[in-house]
C-alpha cells in the first residue's frame, strides 16, 4: 500500500512489518518519531514484541545485544550524541557477534549544538564491525530496514541503517508499504543461536589470550568479507518479491563519463536532476551512488571507476585534520587502479546546509576543467559559488 | 537449610584468590539460585572467577557483559526469554561495587524504575579490587586504598537507600559470614518477579589487608559490629531487620584489617558515632514500617550503645 509518509515513519513501518521481539530506545532529535511511533503501536497491542523504555542509548544498546545472544530480533534507533554515547556497546555488539539492527537518523554532534544533516556521527563508528547502508530517500530506508534485519541475522553481524535528519527523517514522500503476509513470507522467524542455553552451559565473552583474540577479529572480519555477497543477494531477493532494489552501489551514465561524481544519501538525487541537465549541455558526467560503507565494496567501486578519468567526492561530512571520509575511503580503493583517476574531494551540505543542483553543478564543472587536483578538500561554501558566479 | 538445587554451581578450580569473599558469595548464591539460572557477570573478579575463554567455572550459561551494564544487560535477556515462552529461568546479575555504586549506577537505576524482571547481586567489597584497590563510592571512610592513600575521606554511598528509593519489591543485605541467611535471601527473591537486589558484602583479602581466611570473620565482625547490619526492604517501603547484632565496639571490626592500620582514636570514634547512627535510623524504619504497615518482624532489641562480649 502506498502512503505519504515521513522516512522516521517508513522506517518505523518496516520495523513492524518484521516483528522484532525486543525493542529498546530511548529519545533524540531527530530520530524520536521512529521511537514514538514504535510506542504507539506498542500500545495498541500491533508492535507484538516487547518494548524497553531505557534512560540511555547506552542501555538501550545493552538491552538489545543481550536479547540477540538470547536469539530473539531486536532493533533500536538514535542519532548524534546517541550514537556517540552508544560507541562502547556498538563495538561489544559486533565482537559479541549479534544481529542487531539500528536506524541512525544522520545529525551534527555537539559541540556546537544542532540538528541538522551531517553524517560525521555514524561514520564515527567506522570501526566497530557494524556494517552500515546509507539510504537516498524514504522508500530506500524502508526497504534498507527490511533487509537489514536477513542481512544481520544470516550474518550473526549488527547492521546500521542510515537516513539523514530532516530530508528523510522529516520529509513526507510517498512510499509504498509492503503487505505484511509479504513480509512474514521473504523474511522468515528469527532463526539465531540462542546462547544461552541451559542444556549446555557456557561462559561467553571469557578473557582471552592475545592469538584468541586476532582469531575472533579474524573471523569478524571474514564474516564482514563474506557480508558483499549476502547484502547483494538478499537485496536482489528483495527485488524478486518487492520490485525494488539499491545494489552496493548504483551508477548511471558512467560508461562514457569524464567525471564520475561520487555521492551518498540524498546529495544522490538533487545529482540525478543536476546530472541530467549536464548531460543535456554535452558534458560527459556520471554519477555514482555509494550505498553500502561498510563493508566497503571496492570491487563494485572499482568495476566503475578503476578507467574514470576524473572522480569528484561530494560528501557531507568531514575527519578533522584530513578531508571528506568517504573521498579517504575511495581514494584507498582506487590506489591500485590500472587508469590511476584523479580524484578530488568536495565538502558540501555540512551541517546541513544546502545542496543544491548549482552546487553541483559548480562542482561538476570543476572538477572538469582542473588542471591540478588537490589532496585537501575544497568547501563548497557559499563564497566558493557566490565567487565563480562573478 | 532445605535445599533441593544441591549441586554446585561454583566449580573448584575457578581463578579467585584463596580465601576470596567473592568466590564464597558467589557459590552460596549459585547454590540457592540453582541450575535454572542465566548469569551475567560483568568486569569485576566475578568475571575472573568466572574463567578465561573457554573454561568457566559457573554450572549454568553465563554472560560476561560490559562494565556498566549488568542490568540492562540482564533485562535484555529476561525479555528476551520471556518472548521464546521461557519463564522459569532465573536471570541474575553479578556486579561490583564499582559496577553497581559507580558506573553502573544510571543503568541499574533505569531498570529498577521499570522494575525489569532479574536478581541483582551486588558483590561489595569496597574498593576497586580487581584493577588493585582504588576508591570507590562504597569504600568506607578512612579506609586505605592506592588512590585514596591517606584514608577515605568520605563515607560510603548507601546504595540500600537508593535502591529503595526506586520502590524494587526487594532489596536485601547480606553477609558471606550468614550463609544461610543469604540462600534464604535468593530464595526468597526467586519467588518473586521485578527488580530484586542484594548487597551482599564480599570482603577482598588482598584490598582489606587480611589473611587468606579471615573473609568470614571479618563478615561477621561487620554484622556483629552493626557496620553491616543484615536487613530486608519490601517495595522500597517496609522494612526487617533479620539477625540480632551483639553490637561489638567498631574498633573490634576495624583493628583487624589493615586498610584501617592508619586510623586514629578519633576517627574510630567518629565511625563509631556514625555507625549508631545509622543503626538507630535503621530501628527506627523498621518500628515505622510496623506502625505503618502492621507488619511483625523479628522483635530486635535496639537499644543504642555496644557491649563487649
Amino acid at each position: 500500500m502506498k502512503k505519504f509518509i515521513t522516512g522516521n515513519h517508513a522506517v518505523a513501518e518496516a520495523v513492524r512489518l518484521c516483528r522484532p521481539d525486543v525493542v529498546a530506545a530511548y529519545p533524540i532529535t531527530p530520530q524520536t518519531p521512529i521511537y514514538e511511533q514504535l510506542a504507539d503501536w506498542d500500545s495498541a497491542g500491533e508492535l507484538g514484541g516487547t518494548m524497553v523504555k531505557v534512560e540511555s542509548e547506552h542501555s538501550a544498546m545493552a538491552t538489545c545485544l543481550s536479547a540477540s545472544l538470547t536469539g530473539v530480533r531486536t532493533f533500536t534507533a538514535t542519532s548524534s550524541q546517541g550514537l556517540a554515547l552508544m560507541h562502547e556497546m556498538l563495538h561489544f555488539a559486533a565482537g559479541s557477534r549479534t544481529a542487531v539492527v539500528m536506524a541512525v537518523v544522520n545529525r551534527s554532534l555537539a559541540a556546537p549544538w544542532a540538528f541538522w544533516s551531517d553524517q560525521t556521527d555514524s561514520l564515527s563508528q567506522r570501526d566497530t564491525g557494524w556494517l552500515q547502508l546509507y539510504c537516498e530517500d524514504n522508500q530506500e530506508a524502508l526497504d534498507t530496514t527490511i533487509q537489514a534485519f536477513k542481512i544481520a541475522e544470516e550474518l550473526m553481524l549488527p547492521v546500521m541503517v542510515m537516513l539523514e535528519a530532516n530530508f528523510i527523517s522529516h520529509f513526507m514522500e510517498p512510499t509504498e508499504v509492503p503487505e505484511p503476509d509479504q513480509v512474514d513470507e521473504w523474511l522468515l522467524p528469527v532463526n539465531i543461536p540462542r546462547r544461552f542455553d541451559l542444556s549446555n552451559p557456557g561462559f561467553m565473552n571469557g578473557v582471552v589470550s592475545a592469538k584468541q583474540y586476532r582469531d575472533f577479529r579474524r573471523l569478524a572480519s571474514d564474516a564482514m568479507e563474506h557480508a558483499l555477497t549476502v547484502v547483494e543477494r538478499v537485496d536482489k531477493e528483495y527485488e524478486s518479491t518487492f520490485g525494488r532494489s539499491y545494489g552496493l552501489v548504483e551508477t548511471v551514465d558512467c560508461a562514457d563519463a569524464e567525471l564520475v561524481l561520487v555521492t551518498t544519501a540524498t546529495i544522490t538525487s538533487t545529482a540525478r536532476v543536476a546530472l541530467a541537465s549536464l548531460r543535456s549541455k554535452g558534458i560527459k558526467v556520471g554519477l555514482c551512488k555509494l550505498r553500502l560503507f561498510r563493508p566497503f565494496p571496492v570491487k563494485a567501486l572499482r568495476d566503475v571507476l578503476d578507467n574514470a578519468p576524473r572522480v569528484a567526492v561530494i560528501e557531507r561530512n568531514i575527519s578533522i585534520g584530513r578531508e571528506g571520509i568517504f573521498c579517504s575511503e575511495i581514494k584507498s580503493a582506487l590506489i591500485n587502479s590500472p587508469g590511476r583517476p584523479k580524484i578530488q574531494g568536495y565538502l558540501a551540505g555540512i551541517g546541513g546546509t544546502d545542496v543544491n543542483t548549482q552546487l553541483i553543478e559548480w562542482v561538476v564543472q570543476d572538477a572538469i576543467t582542473r588542471e591540478v587536483f588537490v589532496d585537501q578538500p575544497i568547501w563548497v561554501d557559499d563564497a566558493v559559488l557566490e565567487g565563480e558566479a562573478q | 537449610m532445605n535445599n533441593n538445587n544441591t549441586i554446585d554451581v561454583l566449580d573448584a578450580g575457578h581463578a579467585a584468590c584463596p580465601g576470596c569473599g567473592y568466590a564464597i558469595g558467589m557459590k552460596t548464591v549459585l547454590k540457592a539460585l540453582g541450575s535454572k539460572a542465566v548469569v551475567v557477570v560483568v568486569p569485576s573478579c566475578a568475571a575472573i572467577i568466572a574463567g578465561p575463554f573457554p573454561n568457566t567455572s559457573l554450572g549454568v550459561p553465563s554472560f560476561h557483559s560490559a562494565f556498566e551494564i549488568a542490568a540492562p544487560t540482564a533485562a535484555g535477556i529476561s525479555a528476551a526469554l520471556k518472548r521464546q515462552g521461557i519463564s522459569d529461568v532465573t536471570v541474575l546479575a553479578f556486579a561490583g561495587d564499582g559496577g553497581t555504586f559507580d558506573i553502573g549506577l544510571q543503568a541499574l537505576s533505569g531498570a529498577a524504575d521499570r522494575n525489569e524482571d532479574f536478581i541483582y547481586v551486588c558483590l561489595d567489597n569496597e574498593a576497586y579490587m580487581n584493577t588493585g584497590v582504588q576508591v570507590s563510592s562504597s569504600t568506607p571512610m578512612y579506609s586505605w586504598t592506592g588512590t585514596s592513600p591517606n584514608g577515605n575521606t568520605k563515607n560510603k554511598k548507601q546504595i540500600m537507600e537508593i535502591m529503595a528509593a526506586h520502590r524494587i519489591p526487594y532489596a536485601a543485605t547480606a553477609s558471606i559470614a550468614f550463609p544461610e541467611d543469604l540462600m534464604a535471601k535468593v530464595e526468597k527473591a526467586k519467588t518473586m518477579r521485578g527488580t530484586r537486589f542484594i548487597h551482599l558484602l564480599a570482603p577482598c583479602n588482598t584490598g582489606w589487608k587480611i589473611a587468606p581466611d579471615e573473609a568470614p570473620l571479618v563478615s561477621r565482625l561487620s554484622v556483629e559490629s552493626n557496620i553491616f547490619p543484615l536487613y530486608e526492604i519490601f517495595d522500597g517501603l517496609r522494612y526487617e531487620i533479620n539477625y540480632q547484632p551483639k553490637r561489638l565496639p567498631v574498633e573490634n571490626y576495624l583493628a583487624v584489617q589493615g586498610r584501617f592500620s592508619h586510623i586514629l582514636p578519633d576517627q574510630i570514634k567518629a565511625v563509631q558515632t556514625e555507625t549508631d547512627r545509622a543503626w538507630a535510623e535503621l530501628c527506627a524504619r523498621e518500628a515505622r514500617t510496623r506502625q505503618l504497615y502492621g507488619d511483625t518482624p523479628v522483635a530486635i532489641d535496639c537499644e543504642s550503645g555496644t557491649k563487649e562480649i
